[in-house]
């Protein structure tokens, strides 16, 4: 999706149409927040929330170049490191043991006054302008031109590991089993084209940290919790350009 | 060419100076023993690679998810480095008419395809699925990837210079110029695209950039600089021949490039760190860990110390006319520079990429040490690399220029 700038330029909603006082009010607020958001020391707001309140429902859903545009909203503070997303996500995809396709990282704060830890859950953001299918010399790594998920062909990878080292998100790892880099794809051969809706990892989830759906579908709920005002909605290393499709938030 | 050396060792006894007919002997020995340990060398090493392509590189080799790359992509770095070094350098006599440089052309084309050859030899052990990618990268290539074009460039890239290297030994000069200059635009392409591998990874801060495609390219010229004193120095040793006024007015010129090559190399790293210490806080971290880190001694000893600083001041000393010195600083260059690879591929990986994220997984550098099967390959490709220069000389006999 595209991201909004983090302070929103005064002049952006005259470019538009017309907009009550209300809504420039309520913008400008949306702006305040959006810049007082921290989370993890690199954030920033990933949601459109600009576009939320400018643009028609019809503009918005164009972001989403993808149907279904396949993606994943965590909800960070609700994990508590059981790791049963890691355990399904390997039996469900024969990860073997010296791999793995989705990771819990913690966060310690020693100092904070509240809560001191936090567990941040990590998988591949299937980003919709991958750093690692523009590295692979055989297109063995490539954009799903449906459903947007980056996909691994199995036969055409030379094992470069270009890929791995393009990737920011240390999402990806040899499989010296399958001769071939392995990495998250959101259950697509094992689950989504099985009749399941969801995947592994997020069925799996006693805490439902793990929300996975359509973003192109304003009904569903990643689209809402992604499109939620209220919240701070955010993704992992925005500053490499690389547009994530997982997106975090809390509560 | 075991029977030119057969025929000296028989001659020898029949030799006026019987002396020198002895010291003709001990060379000849020394030379077969040279070849003998390369050759034992490049066996080791394939034998390191296959076992290791059988028990997995997971278990053989030291390079991790993390750090995917480790020291046989920094040795085919230094390898292909050299090559396109050695034609760039050379290409000013051969491809664009500077006479004096034209008689190292053919010993640099002959080692640019030498050099070329010990690189593939190692990356064929460091890539999972070589064949995999004889057949893929033909039949559904990658036009975004740097790897795609430096692969395919530089496969056009050794073929021209075999090419070439052909036509200068049959004596076609004229064609061998036009091979040369195709040589010089697809290394130059493939040498700026193996930068652009590195630089075009912009979730690797330490690489990110369009520094890395001109720094390559610099850098090779510097290699090649070196190169090419080193073995033609090497060579005169081998073949016992001495060398001529024309070969010496090359190798004065060859050291006055590399004095300039070494001035801005320096001026590029002096420039990397400098702009690299206003960044982030990843990026500063790979910074000291080469300042007054892990890799502090590869990079003041051996980077700075023997790769560029010695050599300049011995290059410098020596006027271009001291053939012993040059040599001696082209060796520390090579040596030197061999770290240097090492440096750029491992510290551009030893920050974790979710470092920013401050999660005690990832809060500390990563670490990387070669194993014994990655060091035999790389062996084995410093193996290949003496062994073709070993039999280039005898083969070529001093690769001879005098018909230029």
């Amino acid at each position: 999706m595209e991201q909004s700038p983090g302070t929103p330029e005064p002049s952006e909603p005259q470019e538009k149409r017309s907009v009550t006082e209300m809504e420039r009010r309520q913008f400008l607020k949306l702006g305040l927040a959006i810049t007082g958001v921290f989370a993890g020391g690199t954030i920033l707001s990933a949601a459109s929330v600009v576009d939320k309140v400018f643009a028609t429902q019809d503009n918005f859903s164009e972001k989403y170049p993808y149907k279904p545009h396949y993606a994943m909203v965590i909800r960070q503070d609700n994990c508590i490191d059981c790791e049963r997303c890691k355990a399904a996500c390997a039996k469900a995809n024969e990860v073997p043991p010296y791999g793995y396709r989705t990771q819990i990282l913690q966060q310690v704060d020693p100092e904070a006054a509240d809560r001191r830890r936090e567990f941040i859950p990590v998988l591949c953001n299937q980003c919709n302008n991958p750093a690692c299918t523009r590295a692979c010399p055989t297109g063995a790594t490539y954009k799903d031109k449906q459903n947007g998920i980056v996909m691994v062909d199995k036969e055409k990878c030379i094992g470069c590991k270009t890929c791995m080292s393009a990737c920011p998100f240390n999402a990806r790892y040899y499989n010296e089993e399958t001769k071939a880099v392995d990495k998250c794809n959101f259950c697509f051969d094992t689950r989504l084209t099985q009749g399941e809706t969801t995947t592994a990892c997020a069925a799996a989830c006693p805490a439902k940290v793990r929300i996975f759906g359509d973003l192109s579908d304003p009904q569903s709920e990643v689209f809402q919790r992604v499109h939620n005002i209220e919240k701070s909605v955010w993704v992992l290393r925005p500053e490499t350009g690389v547009k994530p499709n997982v997106f975090y938030t809390k509560g | 060419m075991a029977d030119n050396v057969s025929v000296e060792a028989a001659e020898a006894p029949s030799l006026a100076d019987a002396g020198a007919g002895a010291v003709e002997a001990i060379k000849s020995k020394m030379y077969y023993l040279l070849v003998g340990v390369m050759a034992v060398l490049v066996v080791a090493g394939a034998a390191a690679g296959i076992h290791a392509r059988l028990i997995g590189s997971l278990e053989a080799y030291g390079a991790t998810r993390e750090m995917p790359w480790g020291i046989l992509i920094s040795t085919y770095v230094f390898f292909v480095v050299t090559s396109t070094g050695l034609c760039l350098v050379s290409s000013i006599g051969h491809v664009f008419g500077v006479k004096a440089f034209t008689p190292i052309a053919e010993r640099s084309v002959f080692l640019a395809v030498a050099t070329i050859m010990s690189g593939f030899f190692v990356i064929f052990f460091e890539i999972e699925n070589p064949f995999r990618m004889a057949i893929y990268n033909v039949i559904s290539p990658n036009l975004t990837s740097n790897i795609w074009w430096m692969g395919t460039l530089y496969g056009a890239y050794m073929m021209f210079m075999a090419v070439e290297f052909y036509l200068l030994v049959t004596g076609k000069y004229r064609i061998a110029m036009i091979a040369g200059f195709l040589g010089v635009v697809s290394g130059v392409a493939a040498h700026s695209n193996l930068g652009a591998v590195f630089g075009m990874l912009d979730g690797r801060e330490f690489w990110y950039g369009p520094f890395m495609p001109i720094y390559f390219i610099a850098s090779a010229m510097m290699s090649g600089a070196a190169a090419i004193i080193l073995f033609t120095w090497l060579g005169s040793k081998v073949t016992g021949n001495e060398l001529d006024p024309p070969m010496r007015r090359a190798l004065e010129l060859t050291t006055q490039v590399g004095v300039l090559l070494i001035t801005i190399i320096l001026f590029f790293t002096i420039w990397k760190f400098i702009i690299g210490y206003a960044g982030g806080d990843a990026k500063k971290m790979a910074l000291d860990s080469l300042i007054k880190g892990p890799y502090a001694f590869n990079f003041w000893v051996l980077e700075l110390g023997s790769g560029m600083i010695i050599p300049l001041l011995l290059f410098i000393k020596s006027r271009g006319r001291q053939l012993g010195m040059m040599a001696t600083a082209s060796a520390m260059m090579m040596f030197g520079i061999f770290f240097m690879r090492y440096d750029l591929v491992i510290v551009g990986q030893v920050v974790p990429v979710q470092y920013e994220l401050n999660v005690t997984e990832y809060s500390h550098l990563l670490s990387y040490t070669p194993s014994v099967h990655e060091i035999m390959v790389v062996l084995g490709g410093i193996g290949l690399a003496g062994l073709i220069f070993l039999l280039g000389e005898k083969v070529f006999d001093g690769h001879k220029t005098e018909a230029h």
